[in-house]
């Protein structure tokens, strides 16, 4: 399972390398919220799997000034809405000091996250952050859509010399998959494709790669072959996999949980337009949530997120089938 | 403290008092561009604290207010100034300019621009220390409206918490830019607020170096000695506005004039020729060197510096040709 994948790579990791301390709310006596880390504290100790009080902004910078020394922290915040309170250490300090100390500084932190919706836990509890922090220059923000993903990714983020956000997601973690039983590393760059298409493709990411494979799917059932391409790594985004599958199936179109604005959606757009537009056979187009804080009633919050439907039917719409 | 110790501390604290003058005539001159956050007036601070620290070996952060702390850390003067004029061979690369100065290989840790931020990056830097094994400090220097983020509080609880190997020095000027302390903040004695996270703390003259220094020897030695952190609070005021987009109105003339009479540099001039053991000449001889060294080294080598080459924008945004990137595979 996902989380068990997670536990994996946190338990070689703190193996492998003395310098690895794994911090955040709960993670060490009480095993995490998600379970990505327990066992550990007992394996480990107190000094390197660290239950750290509920002040984000703080472990996290001091998770930071740690990594200015050669630790190597991967941070826990238990849930991506309480990651807002760390943007300032995160986007001010851990993306900023390798550039503005002309190199001399580097922070090697991992920052990992669940976002997304999950069921009726409200506006406060069912941000989609991915938007954010992938717009920042000097953070690598990467979004495991799979367990195999989970575990490769966490081992490649630790050991690499940037600062790495991983995006997880709320209702991930008991997915099952396969995961390599030697030891495997995720890039942190690029993408893949997870179902091969000619005439249309369809980008998600983390989450929504499983409703594109569902609408994929369907779609196949109205004589349409999609091609479900995976963007695991949010920044930098696979500027020259987008171009390939596009200039391969000449229509576009990005499944996203967040709200449309200056989000994944956008920004594959973008590149599209800039890469290969006159490769399209038509106008790209995006699938994403209403632009609304997310409601806690269950009829409402289903209106408000994208499902593999909403897929289905624009693609059928791009074909007038 | 011996004789030497302080004559050399005067020069020292005269040479910061007049490179960051000289800093305030290159900006006007526009040499100089962005923010800048002058020192004089708080020089007592921070060469009464590192003179009791082991520079080189205790690692410094400190906030946008940063020149003078770098250059007592062990920095290059010359290096500074060239980061000042934005040149290649400054410290940051002139990347960082006047509120980034690093230097990591005296470990001086940086000057951060958000006001509070270095607070859990000292504790971190305490972290890494603890891990390491060695003796080291951290030592965090900031001004007095800091303690009024979160992450003052957030930082002193944890670095408490897990005994943290911490000295932070708390500047207090008593003003947050143009804000009064007593119009800011509930409490003004900033090292009684630390009490509820239960560390140890002091209050001190920050304009008479011998007291600061007696006071950072005290603090130091708790905190090498694995007691956790301490808190030093050095009451002083700073002679020019917050930054040089300050105009400097909200402070009363007869406020400024009883703290200029109260000159950390002058102080402890005037204490050695008391004592005999400098005279006026001396003094004004060595005020001649260290200006013809500003100008004939410092100045001329930032001026003759390179700029960085503005094909090399994107270096330092990444790690370069990190393997992990691609998985651990090698390009």
């Amino acid at each position: 399972m996902y989380w068990e994948a997670l536990r994996r790579a946190h338990d070689e990791e703190l193996a492998n390398d003395p310098m690895v301390i794994v911090m955040g709310e709960d993670i060490g006596v009480a095993g995490g919220t998600y379970k990505a880390t327990s066992g550990l504290y007992q394996k480990y100790g107190e000094a390197r799997v660290i239950d750290t009080p509920i002040s984000e902004n703080g472990y996290t910078g001091l998770g930071i000034g740690a990594s200015f020394l050669g630790v190597r922290p991967i941070i826990e915040i238990m849930s991506v809405n309480f990651a807002w309170l760390a943007m300032d250490q995160m986007f001010n300090t851990a993306a900023k000091v390798r550039y503005m100390s002309g190199g001399q500084l580097q922070a090697p932190v991992v920052i990992r996250s669940p976002g997304g919706t999950a069921h009726q836990l409200g506006s406060q509890h069912s941000a989609r952050m991915e938007k954010v922090f992938m717009g920042i220059a000097g953070l690598r923000v990467v979004t495991p859509s799979n367990p195999r993903q989970a575990y490769g990714m966490l081992k490649s983020a630790v050991r690499c010399n940037d600062p790495v956000f991983i995006n997880e997601h709320e209702l991930m973690y008991n997915m099952k998959g396969e995961v390599p039983d030697e030891e495997y590393f995720h890039p942190l760059e690029g993408s893949e494709v997870v179902r091969p298409g000619r005439d249309v493709t369809l980008f998600g990411y983390n989450i929504s790669v499983h409703w594109c494979l569902q609408a994929a799917g369907e779609l196949a059932q109205h004589g349409i072959e999609a091609e479900v391409v995976d963007l695991f790594a949010l920044s930098p985004l696979d500027r020259a996999g987008i171009r390939d599958s596009v200039s391969r199936t000449h229509r576009a179109v990005i499944v996203e949980e967040a709200e449309p604005a200056v989000g994944v959606g956008a920004e594959v757009m973008a590149i599209i337009n800039e890469e290969c537009f006159f490769e399209l056979d038509a106008a790209p187009a995006r699938v994403s949530a209403l632009n609304v804080p997310i409601p806690y009633n269950h009829g409402l919050e289903k209106a408000a997120l994208p499902n593999p439907q909403a897929v289905v039917a624009v693609v059928r719409k791009m074909f007038g089938v | 403290m011996k004789d030497a110790d302080k004559k050399r501390l005067l020069r020292e604290m005269l040479f910061a008092r007049r490179f960051e003058e000289r800093c305030y005539e290159a900006y006007v001159e526009r040499s100089i561009g962005g923010f800048l956050h002058l020192y004089p007036g708080e020089e007592a601070c921070a060469f009464g604290v590192l003179e009791a620290a082991q520079v080189g070996h205790d690692y410094v952060i400190t906030s946008y207010r940063d020149h003078v702390h770098a250059i007592k850390s062990g920095s290059d003067p010359k290096e500074v100034m060239a980061e000042l004029f934005a040149r290649e061979t400054g410290v940051s690369k002139g990347r960082g300019g006047s509120m980034h100065i690093f230097d990591v290989k005296h470990r001086f840790m940086g000057g951060y621009a958000l006001v509070g931020g270095p607070f859990p990056l000292a504790a971190g830097i305490a972290k890494g220390i603890q891990m390491q094994g060695g003796n080291e400090i951290c030592i965090c220097f900031l001004g007095d409206a800091a303690n009024n983020q979160g992450t003052f509080h957030e930082s002193l609880n944890m670095a408490k918490l897990w005994n943290l190997p911490v000295l932070y020095v708390c500047e207090n000027n008593l003003y947050g830019i143009g804000t009064r302390i007593d119009r800011s903040t509930a409490v003004l004695d900033q090292y009684q607020r630390v009490s509820g996270y239960n560390i140890p703390s002091a209050q001190e003259d920050g304009q008479d170096v011998e007291l600061v220094y007696k006071a950072a020897t005290k603090a130091i030695k708790h905190v090498r000695s694995g007691k956790g952190p301490y808190f030093l609070e050095l009451m002083t005021y700073r002679y020019r506005g917050h930054s040089m987009s300050d105009s400097n109105a909200y402070r009363a003339k007869k406020e400024e004039r009883m703290w200029s009479g109260r000159d950390p540099v002058i102080m402890l001039r005037d204490r050695l020729i008391k004592d005999g053991k400098l005279t006026l000449n001396e003094y004004k001889q060595m005020d001649t060197e260290i200006l013809d060294e500003i100008e004939g080294e410092v100045i001329r080598f930032a001026t003759e510096s390179p700029e960085p080459d503005v094909a090399e924008v994107e270096k330092y945004v990444l790690a370069e040709n990190d393997p992990w990137v691609r998985g651990g595979v090698a390009s």
